[in-house]
């Protein structure tokens, strides 16, 4: 089984130097984008390999590129942007691969900044990922210093600044345009699209931002081929994929696997199946802003379309497991605390509507619900759902809260029936 | 035009608005808080939403925020479809969670716009049973109160005080259901148009505190329309009052002059109305200490003047009306404008530059679509604020053409500024001292009056080589005129303002020649001139001697009395000669509003009535006439300067004014006598005006108390006084439907209670109101006469021992009626004279010491105030701030050093 992202990440042991990564094949596509393929060629490619984002929403990361304008009457800079703000409850995928191996993330964004010619390239990083910034500061330092980036690289004429920013902490910045927003120094508020950053991104001009695991699939693509990177996987979405999983079982963990691999074989094979005495009851699959999974669907392959038809999303494909010694309405209490607190302020129905919702399930979690709050709470699924916001923070933390009371309603009813947190 | 369907109708509209926009135009009633007209969508507050189907057989269709949507050919969409009208009921529950709920003691209640939403809405039932977050509040300085409890998160405040204004100490700060808008610590909010916060608050955030002092709601005011007096633009304001005193001052939308805001020296200026120095009597210097009534005054000047020669001193704070009441009564050789000498020349050439220019004389409202501005001489901020601000939106002219490049809608308010980011186009400001503006600037040169106008001149002769050459220009100076002319000639309606506050000729006629020139090149070229006073500019066009020969006329003898209208002589002349003139003449009639100086003087002082208490005319800075209407019955003995002018006149039995009895026989005399003021009678209807038989209400039909407020005095209820003047009635009852534009007292529209009901007054949101904005422009365009000007003057040269005094202004304090507000008062800076560090150091001073100096004869002792924005050599002086005596400036002033004795007792400074 091919593991082309982490292959050369050992848990125990520092990340790859650049030497060291050259000796390995690294930055192997770098110099073949520079002296063999053109911009679009490396669009093309990897729009041939299917390579879906890997940050949550699997848009066709290639058709993405395409819409960048390209030739030499556009507005300049153009940037491209890593989304390391990796800050979804549950998901820990990147992190593996920023402090893992730094420079294949550098050299995946090389091809990604060639392929829509950008000039700039920051890596937006997530406050808490102290580790990371120091092995990427150290990683592009050394990309400098061998001519990876910078002025005229390897001499092909293309020119690349790459810089490292750290935010401080916010799970909005997750959405590209308020990650923009924050990049510019300004309020991690989300923008409207259109216009797309593709168009109007960052300090106005064409900006392309990219999911950290997304980029480290674009080295293997240049080097391997589009049919190579579509054999990986066992569906038809192509690659590998990071899973992980936590909660109550034997090995949380996250593991590179083919895409496709059963919701089941990820918690029984890789995961060590459920601890001792705790059952299975269901699982967010892709990060806390997905809707659950229950036993019905552990045999549903983790691949977009095939969570999507179970009516959840692959998401991060990081999954969050219930077990059942855990109170349905706590476990979503939590989530919504954490997305209450989280939205930006700046639309209505998510800065007043998600802390409502956040009061509601307190009041049942401590026995004080009332037979109206599971109206109120249908309710606030619905009148949060996609379009009616204005970006996709409520929308995802209303998935889990509306897949609950649909498979785990009666736990509701029973808090407010009983007075109290059954499992209290 | 684009067809919409709108619940299954088909509608005709304009492409490029958005579907919000739209269905106002339409007088659809579509609830919103974050959109703004002047301010374009974000899409924030979600209260817009409506339903928009793929095709007529779609029925289910998706909620879209019409405020965010562009109008498409055959869009069809559904304000009325359940889910749309739910969803837009529970954005108000939401928003209603962390409301307070505190109508009966806010200060929006009655017009706000949250409440009007709330209702139209229908929410009414709370579901919400948790706590409610709560704020604390901010000190934000004497003009704007601050309640965040009530706040919506709409992120207006920001966007206007901010993005629009060009603020830097407001903001939001924090997250989640914790954002807040304020300062960063508690504080006076520094920007001249915070008061525009009250009005953009969709609810009780900000509110004017002023009004907070003698709170009234909105629909127990008695509104009328008016004009603002304290600078030269003439925005349009409604003045409301209760119970006999001014309560508030709001913007009055005029689609050519103001738009929807003012400044707050505009806004919080009028408290001098109610204020205790306020003359409300006749005084007769032979009988005091008691004040004499009316008729007791007139036999008095009866008495006085029947064999008098008189000569009358008008006024350019005073209306057309009275100036020409006064003209009348003198006698036109009698007539003297009461200008200063400089200020009389400069608003001459100020006017004849208007009349002549072959550029276009624009409104306001015009200059923020200019794509180049060169300000020569002036800072707006302080001199003419409202330019200011549309200037400011100027300079984003030229950066939003990527924006409709990209197919960005304008009105995608984040969108286009997050493509333009800080970019500005071409903006130049030549003036005297650092201005406002210059942070939006291209390129900024502060320098005497003489080295704006050389640079001006040199500007104007690389556009046009009928424009003469400067000779001697320093190398930079080229190469920025060179940048100036470029820019201009590349724009599409490139804009030159400049005015009377820097005391130079030359300025004016640099700035007059390079309009000129581009205009023989460019059809589009406009310009805008300020002149220093409310009717500078109708006073100019009225005509008058020179201030100096009614001085003289006293002096020598040939006359022996003087009527003063409206009018501080010791603001516009040398203090001993007013002293002389005032000693020397045999009676002094003063008409005005306040105790001061000259009426201190007087032998004679009548109460003249304020902009609140008369009607008139006013002639703005582009040659706009607009009338301000009387809001309420005159109090005690106070009346209409003109009127005192026509009793006076018939008490002297003059036959000019035998005939006239009220406003309309004054304005069609003059119409009448000056070909130039023919267009009045257009400007306003006239008293008879009359619609289904009825006068237009100045109180809204929801007035309260009217029976119950003078019981006290009287049960019985007084017949309403009459309004000889107006076809407005002081009354609630009349016409209720929308009036001719010059004459609406207050926007208001069932369902839109507050401000936001302008709207339902405009052909289409944001545009011209109804039958057209108010004002008649009495300068004809354009002018087919001018001569380029041809003095260019020398370099300026310092002079050893001696700063050239330059004049300097502030929003808050230059103006004499504003100033005596005392939210204006407190904003107002102290007294000072600014010089260069160079100069201070050559002189052995440091900030805060005093520097004496003289100019003729009077002798200045003021403290010093470093600004290295003030060119060596020259010295700027804050005229007309209190503590500042008159003097004709620009002027040589004489240092004096230290050591040198001074024989007179130095003037002290009150």
């Amino acid at each position: 089984m091919e593991k082309p992202l982490t292959q050369h990440i050992t848990p125990d042991r520092k990340p790859l130097s650049l030497k060291e990564y050259e000796q390995v094949g690294g930055y192997r596509a770098v110099h073949k984008i520079l002296k063999e393929l053109t911009p679009e060629g490396v669009t093309n490619l990897v729009k041939d390999s299917n390579l879906r984002g890997r940050g949550g929403a699997g848009f066709n990361t290639g058709l993405k590129w395409s819409f960048v304008p390209m030739g030499p009457e556009v507005p300049r800079p153009k940037y491209l942007v890593a989304n390391a703000d990796e800050m979804e409850p549950g998901t820990f995928k990147d992190r593996i691969l920023l402090e893992g191996n730094p420079h294949q993330l550098i050299e995946g964004m090389i091809v990604a900044s060639y392929a829509i010619q950008a000039d700039i390239s920051y890596v937006f990083l997530r406050w808490a990922y102290k580790k990371a910034a120091q092995e990427i500061t150290k990683a592009i330092n050394e990309a400098y210093a061998a001519g990876y980036l910078g002025q005229n690289i390897l001499g092909s004429g293309y020119s690349l600044e790459m810089h490292l920013h750290t935010g401080v902490g916010r799970y909005m910045c997750g959405e590209e345009t308020a990650l923009l927003n924050a990049l510019e120094g300004k309020r991690a508020t989300p923008r409207a699209k259109p216009p797309f950053p593709q168009v109007s991104g960052l300090f106005g001009k064409p900006t392309i931002v990219n999911n950290v695991e997304t980029l480290c699939c674009l080295p293997h693509i240049v080097n391997n081929g589009a049919a190579w990177f579509k054999g990986l996987s066992r569906t038809g979405d192509a690659g590998t994929k990071i899973y992980g999983v936590s909660g109550k079982v034997n090995k949380p963990g996250a593991w590179e696997l083919p895409m496709g691999v059963t919701v089941r074989e990820l918690i029984e094979e890789y995961a060590g199946g459920m601890k001792n005495g705790y059952r299975f009851k269901g699982a967010l699959p892709g990060g806390a802003s997905t809707d659950f999974l229950v036993e019905e669907h552990l045999d549903t392959p983790m691949d977009y379309p095939s969570i999507a038809a179970v009516g959840s999303r692959m998401g991060t494909g990081t999954m969050i497991i219930l077990d059942d010694h855990t109170c349905p309405v706590g476990f979503v209490h939590n989530l919504q605390h954490f997305f209450a607190q989280e939205s930006c302020g700046f639309c209505t129905p998510c800065r007043e509507g998600l802390p409502w919702v956040e009061k509601i399930l307190l009041s049942l979690d401590r026995g004080e619900g009332k037979p109206e709050d599971i109206q109120l709470l249908n309710f606030h699924t619905k009148a949060l759902g996609p379009g009616n916001t204005f970006c996709a923070l409520a929308p995802g933390a209303m998935e889990p809260l509306q897949s609950a009371l649909k498979y785990f309603g009666e736990d509701f009813e029973r808090h407010i029936n009983e007075k109290q947190c059954p499992w209290k | 035009m684009a067809t919409i369907y709108i619940d299954n109708v088909p509608y005709e509209v304009k492409p490029g608005k958005n579907l919000l926009e739209a269905c106002l135009t339409l007088g659809i009633n579509l609830p919103y808080f974050c959109w703004h007209p002047a301010m374009g969508s974000v899409g924030a507050c979600r209260q817009c939403a409506v339903k928009v189907f793929k095709d007529e057989d779609d029925t289910k269709g998706r909620l879209i925020m019409s405020c965010m949507e562009p109008v498409r050919d055959n869009i069809r969409l559904s304000v009325d479809e359940p889910e749309a009208k739910e969803f837009r009921e529970h954005v108000i529950e939401w928003l209603m969670t962390n409301h307070p709920h505190d109508c009966a003691v806010c200060d929006e209640g009655g017009s706000c716009h949250l409440q009007d939403m709330t209702v139209m809405t229908g929410h009414n039932y709370r579901r919400y049973e948790y706590k409610k977050r709560t704020y604390q509040n901010q000190y934000l300085g004497p003009f704007l109160n601050h309640e965040m409890n009530r706040c919506i998160q709409c992120y207006r405040c920001v966007r206007f005080y901010k993005d629009y204004a060009g603020g830097h100490d407001l903001d939001v700060f924090a997250a989640h259901n914790h954002v807040y808008f304020g300062r960063h610590e508690n504080g006076v909010l520094e920007n001249e148009f915070s008061g525009n916060l009250a009005e953009v608050c969709p609810t009780g955030v900000f509110t004017d505190k002023t009004l907070k002092q003698h709170y009234t709601r909105k629909w127990d005011l008695t509104m009328a329309p008016s004009v603002c007096q304290h600078c030269s633009l003439g925005c349009n304001i409604s003045a409301g009052e209760r119970y006999g005193s001014l309560r508030q001052i709001t913007s009055r939308y005029n689609g050519e002059v103001n738009g929807y805001f003012i400044c707050d020296r505009g806004r919080f200026g009028y408290e001098f109305v109610n204020s205790p120095a306020r003359i409300r009597k006749a005084l007769v210097r032979t009988h005091l200490p008691e004040a004499v009534t009316k008729d007791v005054a007139l036999q008095e000047i009866w008495g006085e003047l029947r064999q008098a020669r008189i000569i009358g001193i008008g006024s350019p704070r005073a209306s057309l009306e009275s100036n020409f009441a006064l003209k009348a009564l003198v006698g036109e050789e009698n007539f003297h404008v009461g200008e200063s000498e400089n200020d009389h020349d400069l608003v001459d050439l100020s006017l004849k530059i208007l009349q002549d220019t072959p550029a276009r004389v624009i409104s306001m409202r015009e200059a923020e679509s200019a794509d180049a501005v060169f300000i020569l001489g002036e800072d707006l901020t302080n001199t003419a604020p409202m330019l200011a601000l549309f200037v400011r939106q100027s300079v984003r002219q030229k950066p939003l053409e990527q924006v409709v490049q990209a197919s960005i809608p304008l009105w995608q308010d984040a969108a286009a500024r997050e493509l333009v980011q800080d970019q500005t186009g071409p903006l130049f400001i030549a003036s005297i001292a650092a201005t406002k503006l210059d942070e939006v600037a291209t390129a900024i040169c502060h320098a005497s009056p003489d080295a704006i106008a050389r640079l001006g001149f040199s500007v104007a002769s690389l556009i046009s080589q009928q424009s003469p050459a400067v000779l001697h220009l320093l190398e930079e100076e080229q190469a920025m005129a060179h940048q100036i002319s470029q820019a201009l000639l590349a724009a599409k309606k490139p804009l030159i303002i400049s005015g009377c506050s820097s005391g130079s000729e030359a300025v004016l006629k640099a700035a007059a020649n390079i309009a000129a020139a581009l205009a023989e090149k460019n059809g589009g070229t406009g310009i805008m001139l300020t002149v220093p006073e409310c009717n500078s500019l109708g006073l100019a066009m009225l005509g008058g001697h020179k201030l100096e020969s009614a001085f003289e006329a006293i002096q020598n003898n040939y006359a022996d009395a003087v009527i003063i209208l409206e009018n501080n002589l010791y603001r516009v002349a040398d203090k001993s000669v007013v002293e002389n003139f005032l000693a020397k003449a045999k009676q002094v009639i003063v008409l005005d509003h306040l105790h001061q100086a000259t009426t201190d003087k007087a032998t004679i002082v009548l109460p003249a009535g304020t902009f609140a208490e008369a009607d008139g005319t006013l002639v703005n800075n582009e040659g706009r006439a607009q009338r301000f209407y009387q809001v309420y019955p005159n109090p005690e003995d106070i009346q209409e300067s003109w009127r005192w002018l026509i009793q006076i006149g018939k008490a002297l039995r003059n036959p000019s004014l035998t005939n006239w009895e009220n406003l309309d026989d004054i304005t069609a005399a003059l119409a009448e006598a000056d070909q130039q003021f023919k267009g009045l009678e257009a400007v306003a209807p006239p008293a008879g005006f009359r619609i289904a038989g009825q006068k237009i209400p100045r109180e809204s039909h929801r007035y309260s108390g009217r029976t119950a407020m003078l019981a006290n005095h009287n049960v019985s209820e007084p017949k309403p006084p009459e309004d000889p003047d107006a076809p407005l009635s002081f009354t609630m009852e009349g016409y209720r439907g929308q009036p001719p534009s010059s004459i609406i007292p207050f926007f208001w529209s069932p369902g839109w209670n507050s401000m936001q009901s302008v709207h339902k007054y405009q052909e289409e949101v944001g545009g011209h109101l109804r039958h057209g904005d108010p004002g008649v422009r009495l300068i004809n365009q354009p002018g087919a006469s001018f001569h380029y000007y041809a003095e260019v003057p020398e370099d300026f040269k310092p002079l050893h021992h001696h700063l050239f005094l330059v004049p300097l202004y502030h929003i808050f304090g230059s103006e004499e009626l504003s100033i005596i507000s005392p939210g204006i008062a407190e904003r107002a800076p102290d007294p000072y004279v600014a010089i260069c560090t160079e100069d201070a150091r050559a002189f052995q001073l440091e900030a805060g010491k005093v520097l004496e100096f003289a100019v003729n004869k009077q002798i200045f002792r003021l403290p010093v105030k470093i600004n290295d924005d003030i060119t060596k050599g020259t010295a700027g002086l804050p005229l007309g701030l209190p503590g500042v005596p008159y003097e004709e400036i620009p002027a040589w002033a004489q240092i004096f050093k230290q050591e040198t004795t001074w024989k007179h007792q130095p003037q002290i400074i009150s």
